[in-house]
């Protein structure tokens, strides 16, 4: 096998790749990349809970198929300046040049290699930058104690032509809705996949491409989701268990809602929260057209700031975890926030504004349960 | 507190507390040498001054102690008669002074200062707290006095038992620089091991060492702390009220356990009992840990902290299974389980993150009212169902 590839592509391709190596592998052919050299090179590589492929240009003097070492190939990719690297098979070793360094690799047993599970058949297709936007605002309501691991996912829900995603730690809860194209109209199926095997990938989602996603229908046994983009696949097994109703937390009506200006409201609390810990409440009171932010008690530190919002109907007075205000304050993306209130002790909706004055949509919902002090 | 060497503290010790205490419950125990220890394989954890001759210490394994002192009486711990006489007794103290420190059930610092002109100097204030704490509970106890608090202790353990000793500032380096190390404060076996490599014995010997070379030793505070005490200087104040770190519970196996279902009941035990405990007094625990110790009296803890304060059975009793199951023994013969709940914060201090479609009426209420019954009808009286065999 010899071959020669430009740094950024190759930089880009095992940076892809390797999201899917383990820290502690079953065997030790998984903590290597799976290089194949044909018409193009293609890297893989697998924890066997997700594995990850990619193809990209170089020139192919001599195909063949090695393993090698996964994170030593993504450091030194890494590490090299941006001028072409070739790689050469010689025996037992892969020899790495690029100008004037030269790394040798000892090569993994590939005949050792597990078999990849096969991509799905594609279900349907959504623009990917729309798609990653979507995970990051539903991803950061996940759960991210591993003891509680159906919290630990995402929720997805397929409807024809709707996605619903939805996460929640139990203390919040996000929920997204956008359209996308089924291959097959009357298609309905739901799954539950890790946040964090989400969110990773979203991080190469950015641009506008067509990505495809694959997933077997609710009467399947196959416990797999596929993503697949022009030059870059991803398949992960789904987590067991079955994600919480949320449905019915939906309220449909607020006993008081508010409307503020993101950026005014995110600085407040920054300020205000700067008095406690993460987890010492920070107190609201909604009041006729502003709100009064308090933190800290007693003894302790104390700050309070108070903003002018538009608001309608009871005062109310409510404590929040700042920090879960302010991840639902970022994830809205609009420039203002529609809150609806249901009761002291009861969730508020955190939804996004283009304008003071639209209307609310239903696309972005983020619930956030407050705090209560003790009798 | 303007000038801390006119600062008046007594170090108060109850003299072998639990076993004086068994004692007075049971006058026929009277001029026999009493070990309180619980079961065959737990450790004394007093011994009065008849069994201490045969040189049974605390913290010694009870089969050991047996061994060493074969007529001695072993009786079981009473800890809610021991905390009773305790309670009596720091209201005694609390008296005198509001600078009462509890260290433990038996001794606390109290800074009696400003009270002279009240009682009289320190040593009339200790006769008359041990002629009170006599005549109440009929148990004795030793009083050191001195300007600080390092010193007072030193005193109040060098006239052990039933004793009073005053050390005044201008007596200090003549009494502390013949001590040993191992009696400086946080000088233990590891440390005092150190210290005898570098030739120091005493505490005039590291006195009289320079304080650098106690710090590439034994590190900046640590090292830089000896140094000071080995002066005599102690500048901490007796500070009061401070609430109790931890609360805990372990339990000594009979014969050693390997069946992790057994140990997790056990532990599920434990926790009612120490979390009970944390309830009645109105605090919640931020931290919770376990302690193993295996066959051989190797021992592991393991904590975690959550993210919001829990007092809860069940809340608890999750997170401690959680830290047993992540220590992955695979049949480990274990001989002790222990659960202890730290960073306690009052239940008024703590805020409770409310959960989507949590119940209003849940674990926390039905724990609320197995507590209450707990009280009127006695602990153990309502259970989950896994320990109804015990």
């Amino acid at each position: 096998m010899k071959f020669e590839v430009e740094r950024d592509l190759l930089v880009d391709a095992v940076n892809w790749v390797s999201r899917s190596l383990s820290n502690r592998p079953i065997s030790t052919a998984l903590l290597g990349i799976i290089i194949e050299a044909d018409k193009s090179l293609h890297f893989s590589a697998s924890d066997l809970e997700s594995s990850t492929k990619t193809e990209i240009p170089g020139s192919v003097q001599q195909p063949g198929k090695v393993l090698v070492p996964g994170r030593l190939l993504a450091e030194i990719s890494r590490s090299l300046p941006n001028k072409p690297i070739s790689f050469t098979l010689d025996g037992t070793r892969v020899n790495v040049v690029s100008g004037k360094s030269k790394f040798t690799l000892p090569i993994l047993p590939i005949n050792e290699y597990p078999n990849l599970p096969n991509m799905p058949t594609t279900t349907g297709e959504i623009n990917s930058g729309v798609f990653a936007n979507a995970i990051n605002q539903v991803a950061v309501a996940a759960g991210k104690d591993d003891s509680l691991p159906t919290l630990t996912g995402v929720y997805i829900e397929i409807n024809e032509n709707q996605i619903t995603l939805a996460a929640t730690d139990r203390y919040r809860l996000a929920v997204k809705k956008l359209d996308w194209k089924a291959k097959n109209p009357n298609f309905k199926t739901h799954t539950l996949l890790r946040a964090r095997t989400l969110s990773e990938a979203a991080k190469f989602l950015e641009l506008n491409q067509q990505l495809n996603i694959s997933l077997a229908d609710e009467n399947s046994n196959e416990k797999l989701i596929g993503f697949t983009l022009p030059k870059k696949s991803l398949i992960s097994r789904v987590l067991d268990g079955s994600f919480p109703p949320f449905q019915h937390l939906l309220p449909n009506s607020f006993s008081s809602e508010a409307t503020v200006e993101i950026s005014v409201f995110l600085d407040a609390v920054r300020r205000v929260a700067l008095v406690t810990d993460k987890t010492v409440p920070l107190r609201l009171n909604f009041t006729n057209n502003s709100i009064q932010l308090e933190a800290g008690t007693g003894d302790e530190a104390q700050a309070s700031e108070s903003i002018d919002i538009n608001y309608k109907g009871e005062a109310i007075n409510i404590a929040f975890n700042p920090t879960y205000l302010t991840d639902g304050l970022n994830a809205l993306g609009t420039k203002f926030a529609h809150i609806g209130f249901t009761g002291a002790n009861k969730p508020a909706i955190l939804t996004g504004l283009d304008k003071p004055d639209a209307s609310t949509t239903d696309t972005y919902k983020y619930l956030l349960m407050p705090m209560r002090y003790s009798a | 507190m303007s000038d801390i060497n006119h600062s008046t503290i007594l170090h108060v010790d109850m003299d072998a507390f639990y076993a004086s205490v068994s004692i007075r419950e049971n006058p026929k125990l009277k001029g026999k040498p009493v070990v309180v220890g619980a079961g065959a394989r737990g450790v004394v954890l007093s011994a009065n001054y008849q069994a201490r001759k045969y040189g049974i210490k605390a913290a010694m394994p009870v089969g050991r102690a047996r061994r060493l002192a074969p007529n001695a009486i072993f009786v079981s711990p009473d800890h809610e008669k021991y905390s009773e006489v305790s309670d009596s007794v720091m209201a005694i103290f609390r008296n005198y002074t509001p600078y009462v420190e509890p260290l433990s059930l038996d001794e606390a610092f109290l800074d009696v200062t400003g009270v002279k002109k009240l009682f009289g100097s320190g040593i009339e204030i200790a006769q008359k707290i041990r002629a009170e704490i006599f005549a109440t509970e009929q148990i004795t106890c030793s009083v050191g006095i001195a300007h600080n608090k390092f010193i007072a202790k030193l005193a109040s353990g060098h006239c052990k038992p039933d004793g009073l000793l005053e050390i005044k500032p201008e007596q200090m380096l003549q009494f502390l620089h013949p001590l040993p190390v191992s009696a400086i404060w946080g000088v233990g076996p590891a440390t005092e091991e150190q210290l005898t490599r570098l030739g120091l014995r005493t505490v005039f010997d590291i006195a009289n060492t320079p304080v650098n070379t106690l710090i590439r030793a034994l590190g900046d505070a640590a090292g830089n702390s000896l140094y000071e005490l080995s002066w005599g200087r102690d500048f901490r104040e007796v500070t009061i009220d401070e609430p109790d770190k931890s609360i805990s519970a372990a339990e000594t196996f009979s014969s050693d356990l390997e069946d992790s279902e057994e140990i997790l009941r056990e532990l599920l035990r434990l926790t009612e009992k120490a979390t009970s405990r944390m309830r009645a007094r109105a605090l919640m625990a931020n931290t919770i840990s376990i302690k193993v110790r295996f066959a051989d009296f190797k021992t592991i803890s393991k904590s975690k902290t959550v993210d919001l304060p829990i007092s809860g059975t069940q809340e608890c009793y999750l997170v401690a299974k959680k830290l047993y199951e992540s220590l992955k023994l695979d049949r480990a013969r274990i001989r002790l389980v222990g659960i202890a709940l730290e960073n306690l914060i009052d239940q008024s201090e703590s805020v409770e993150q409310l959960t989507l479609g949590q119940r209003p009426v849940g674990w926390r209420q039905a724990e609320a009212a197995i507590d209450d019954v707990s009280e009127k009808f006695g602990q153990g009286s309502v259970r989950p169902a896994r320990l109804l065999n015990d």
